[in-house]
């Protein structure tokens, strides 16, 4: 049984969810680079999947936060490169590189951020209403 | 007090249901990149006239039909979207921004209207 939720729960854990969602994408970004010997060491960009929470006892009302469902690795292969010199080459001479895709990350990130963005407009606006509703009458 | 409530009762109601409708459309935005969430609103004005209970004609008889259409109380309904999005998800953010929007300058007028009714309940209650 969850407590229900206020407006502050709502965009606070949705601001959470696009944190981790940075989080990500940073962490694809900085291994973008990265080179492995074998494909299955090679770096997969992970992304995480989001998914609404309906607290039980306000099951109805529209009301709803997001939680991060898990974190998913991208099934993309990773790039075989021809390398002999490299020290990480396997028999065949292969090298095998990230596979992350830098604009679909930077996608992510705009988005990430634009939604960032929105949900503090949300609770700054709430924040100013509730701060006027306590002033009434005086 | 019974009066009293009467006095107020509009504004606070009112009040109360654009604090739930900014929740809602909170939740909207904060769902904005959730797979197969279904954006949800509710029905302003349906809403306050069944919990107010103004602008209904009264029924004397069984026959008579109410002229309110309202949903049952409570009830977000879902949003038809413009342009569904491939991963079944129906918040548009410039329509929740939009709502949003709307909903705060409704909900400060509101206040204001409420302030001027305490305004004039204290004046009449000093006698100036």
């Amino acid at each position: 049984m969850m407590k229900a939720l206020t407006i502050f729960d709502i965009s606070g854990r949705a601001m959470s969810a696009q944190q981790v969602r940075l989080n990500a994408v940073a962490s694809n970004l900085a291994n973008a680079q990265t080179v492995a010997g074998t494909p299955e060491e090679a770096y997969k960009s992970m992304r995480p999947i989001f998914k609404a929470n309906f607290p039980s006892q306000q099951m109805g009302q529209g009301v709803a936060t997001v939680d991060t469902d898990g974190i998913y690795r991208s099934t993309l292969p990773p790039e075989k490169k021809y390398s002999p010199q490299h020290p990480k080459a396997d028999e065949q001479g292969y090298i095998y590189s990230a596979a992350v895709d830098p604009q679909e990350e930077m996608i992510d990130m705009l988005e990430a951020s634009r939604q960032y963005q929105n949900n503090i407009e949300v609770l700054s606006t709430a924040k100013s209403l509730i701060l006027k509703t306590l002033n009434v009458g005086k | 007090m019974n009066a009293l409530d009467q006095y107020l009762k509009p504004q606070a109601e009112a009040l109360s249901l654009r604090n739930k409708r900014m929740e809602i459309l909170g939740s909207n935005i904060a769902n904005a990149g959730t797979p197969n969430y279904k954006a949800r609103d509710i029905d302003f004005a349906s809403e306050y006239k069944s919990v107010v209970g103004q602008g209904d004609l009264s029924t004397t008889n069984v026959q008579h039909i109410s002229m309110l259409q309202t949903s049952p109380p409570g009830q977000a309904r879902y949003r038809v979207p413009i342009s569904p999005s491939l991963d079944g998800n129906t918040v548009e953010l410039h329509v929740e921004q939009l709502q949003f929007a709307q909903n705060t300058t409704a909900y400060e007028a509101d206040l204001q209207f409420l302030s001027e009714r305490i305004r004039n309940l204290r004046s009449a209650l000093r006698g100036e």
